[in-house]
């Protein structure tokens, strides 16, 4: 029935969409996914050299505390804080509510603030209390 | 999409099977339900790990910290949770990104395998070495 190539229009690719807080919301929601996966790894490192014993954990704690090392834990608590704030909105989608246009974008800004402002929050308790928490 | 669909149009799908709407896989929801699931116990259990890693490798806590951060029951026991819970909501998204940005059949089978016993070799060895630290 559907055997000869049909000439319905197809779907545009994405630069000609007007651009909107919605595909970066759902994008970055992705891309903090992934992001977590590699920050993760550290997460499993730590408890791999700290089971391993002194000197493989002296090695991971060398890293961390490092320049590199700490912009990738700054990097994974605020694609933390994203990806959670934006997973709550995904289940809140799931349940039937921010689903209209205006609520959409409305939740989208709170997520970037909310996010924004725990991220630092965290550092600033951390660095603040020299560690101490 | 009408091609990928060419079964659909034909009568030699039962009503059954078209009622069951699963497909040639025979699954799907599942997929997105354990999503769901993982998704809400990760809320807390996320927001506990932050806070400990931040305690723990943020700051370059000793040794002996860590281990007596371990040989607390209730430590060890969340920090089990959050990898169990967190490895597998990472398993069926990264499945997900997988299926849908790579399109060559081989390519996508190979990685789909590759990252599936990534994960779990990671989170046995992370699982093992949270057991070794606490007991």
């Amino acid at each position: 029935m559907s055997s000869k190539p049909t000439n319905r229009p197809l779907s545009p690719h994405l630069q000609v969409w007007k651009w909107t807080l919605t595909m970066s919301l759902s994008i970055l929601h992705r891309a903090s996914g992934v992001a977590l996966v590699l920050g993760l790894m550290m997460i499993v490192w730590m408890l791999i050299a700290a089971a391993s014993g002194q000197t493989a954990y002296e090695c991971f704690l060398w890293f961390a505390t490092s320049i590199v090392g700490q912009l990738m834990l700054f990097g994974w608590t605020g694609a933390v804080y994203y990806h959670l704030c934006s997973g709550i909105r995904h289940l809140l989608m799931d349940a039937g509510y921010l689903l209209t246009i205006p609520q959409a974008e409305r939740a989208g800004k709170i997520i970037f603030i909310v996010s924004i402002a725990l991220t630092l929050a965290t550092w600033g308790v951390l660095k603040f209390s020299g560690g101490e928490i | 999409m009408s091609q990928d669909n060419k079964w659909e149009d034909t009568p030699f799908k039962s009503p059954m099977a078209r009622a069951r709407g699963l497909g040639s896989a025979h699954s799907g929801v599942h997929h997105w339900i354990h999503t769901k699931i993982t998704a809400l116990a990760n809320i807390p259990l996320v927001l506990w790990a932050v806070w400990s890693v931040m305690t723990l490798a943020a700051t370059g806590a000793s040794y002996d910290t860590v281990r007596g951060f371990f040989a607390q029951p209730v430590n060890s026991i969340l920090m089990l949770l959050f990898l169990i819970s967190v490895f597998y909501h990472a398993a069926l998204g990264l499945q997900v990104i997988i299926e849908d940005y790579v399109h060559c059949e081989k390519i996508k089978m190979m990685s789909l395998i590759a990252v599936k016993l990534a994960l779990f070799a990671l989170c046995v060895a992370s699982v093992f070495s949270v057991l070794k630290l606490a007991l």
